[in-house]
């Protein structure tokens, strides 16, 4: 993407050497791009020629046809809207209560070893069983879906991140120590500040717990969102409409995805750039 | 070279853990005037380090006291500054940053003590590269901002803890020369650490040899070179006596591989 241009002024080995480079970039790039645009053509090639059955594999361009009738029945945005903010609160709520709980058990060893146990079996819990639980409780709606997908992400939130802060280098705390920092210096100057990358990290799991988490809660009760789409057309078996929410769905997640990232290149990508003097 | 700045007496320690007890120090005492440069030699785990952590208060002996101007130490002490093996520059904050993390721990970050950090960075060539990370820095240059960061916080004292080990030779000849004059030229009281005989010999006004667990004081030799004024860690390799203090303190360091 970048290096585009290559300075005149470099020896004809480094030249020679940057033009090998952006030759396989550019290749990596097109041949990516061949393999999607080609799985699309045999798929609408075989389903025309009726060497598979469009009814049950659906087709690219009747995908085309479902995605432009949702949105002309304004019912596109709305899907994506729904499963989207879902996504997001879950995602929000899972990293800012995720990060504060392992603040609260870093600083209390007691704490952390007497709820280790529950940690360890909620964990290994698969969440999903909590979903008839989530929707007695709090109602079939949104809410229990934000609920499923922080169940999914919460654990692994707090494991991580604890994790991280309890990794932290030992001669750093002292260093600060022998400034005769207290217990809040010690986390505010250095366990915080040294683990923003390993939260980070923790961002990108928790990234695609959510939609796991989101979409098993729109399967399980829902009125709207791409999950909803997805379990309808299977149960009146519409294989359009359901291809057509799987692809929405995979490119909203790759955004989601893509959006962390950028996020994590602001803030450690600064440091990350200068450690490759 | 007049007062007792620090005055170590009869500290011993025991380390409890679950697989037992360790007994690391045993009744040490030995005391450390003002100007003066202490290094402590001993064979490796014999609890130099920890000698250096109970004077620093960063941990509290299991017999004994320590006094330093005359008060007893209990917890870290404003007067005693610490220099760890590695330079531990935090890479998330820039050189001035780093400089002055001690002034912001203490809450003492005024103009004055800002000006004072800013005025160590000119003084010691690295003014220009205070807005830089610590990853552009070289090995050195690393542990010359390290000793700023300790100085920010105007310490009397220094500790040093095997400060320069993790250095390669050839920078560790550099650094020890480099940081020598930067304390002498502030005029501090220097207590170090060190498994470098020669490294403790070229340094130091005393060498304390320390024995084998648990450690108790074998012998302090007073370090004098007749024939070199100006002296400077690496002139000092090259004084006829060198040699002999050497011989005499490894031989009584009693090592066995």
């Amino acid at each position: 993407m970048y290096m585009y241009k290559i300075d005149e002024s470099l020896s004809p080995e480094r030249k020679a050497f940057l033009k090998k480079v952006r030759a396989q970039k550019i290749a990596t790039w097109i041949i990516r791009g061949l393999i999607l645009i080609l799985i699309f053509v045999f798929w609408e090639i075989a389903a025309s020629l009726k060497l598979i059955d469009p009814f049950v594999t659906s087709q690219p361009s009747r995908m085309i046809r479902t995605f432009l009738n949702l949105y002309r029945e304004g019912k596109l945005f709305l899907h994506i809207g729904v499963t989207l903010i879902e996504t997001v609160a879950g995602f929000v709520i899972g990293t800012i209560l995720g990060t504060f709980i392992a603040i609260i058990l870093w600083w209390s060893d007691f704490t952390s070893r007497v709820l280790e146990p529950y940690l360890v079996v909620l964990n290994s819990l698969p969440k999903v069983a909590l979903g008839p639980i989530f929707i007695i409780w709090i109602g079939a709606g949104p809410y229990a879906i934000i609920v499923m997908a922080l169940a999914i992400s919460l654990i692994v939130t707090i494991l991580e991140v604890l994790n991280a802060f309890i990794h932290t280098d030992e001669d750093k705390i002292k260093l600060v120590k022998t400034f005769g920092a207290n217990r809040l210096q010690v986390f505010l100057k250095v366990v915080f500040p040294s683990n923003i990358p390993a939260m980070i990290n923790a961002l990108k799991v928790n990234v695609g717990l959510s939609w796991v988490g989101v979409i098993t809660g729109e399967f399980l009760v829902s009125k709207a969102g791409l999950g909803y789409l997805i379990v309808y057309g299977g149960q009146v078996f519409q294989m359009d409409l359901v291809m057509t929410s799987v692809i929405i769905l995979a490119a909203a997640a790759a955004l989601m995805y893509q959006g962390v990232v950028w996020i994590q290149k602001r803030l450690v990508g600064q440091n990350e750039v200068q450690k490759q003097y | 070279m007049s007062k007792e700045i620090v005055d170590v007496q009869n500290v011993g320690m025991k380390y409890q853990s679950l697989n037992g007890e360790i007994n690391a120090l045993e009744d040490i005492s030995f005391s450390v005037k003002k100007g003066e440069f202490v290094s402590i030699v001993g064979p490796s785990g014999c609890g130099k380090s920890t000698l250096l952590s109970v004077i620093s208060g960063l941990i509290k002996p299991t017999h004994g006291k320590v006094f330093i101007d005359g008060e007893e130490v209990t917890k870290t002490s404003h007067k005693v500054g610490y220099m760890l093996q590695k330079d531990y520059l935090f890479e998330w904050r820039t050189i001035y940053q780093n400089v002055i993390l001690g002034l912001e721990i203490r809450k003492i970050l005024t103009p004055e003590n800002r000006e004072h950090a800013l005025e160590l960075l000119k003084t010691y060539g690295l003014y220009e590269f205070k807005d830089k990370y610590p990853n552009q820095l070289s090995g050195g240059m690393r542990q010359r901002a390290a000793l700023i960061r300790t100085l920010a916080v105007k310490p009397e004292i220094l500790l040093l803890d095997e400060a320069f080990s993790a250095l390669d030779y050839q920078t560790r000849l550099a650094v020890t020369e480099d940081i020598y004059s930067i304390i002498k030229n502030e005029g501090k009281t220097a207590i170090m650490v060190t498994h470098d005989i020669a490294e403790s010999i070229s340094m130091s006004d005393r060498v304390i040899v320390l024995t084998r667990r648990p450690a108790v004081i074998k012998s302090i030799h007073s370090i004098e070179f007749a024939d070199c004024p100006n002296r400077t860690p690496l002139k000092c390799r090259d004084a006829p006596n060198f040699r002999q203090y050497f011989n005499t303190i490894w031989r009584e360091l009693d090592v066995h591989v």
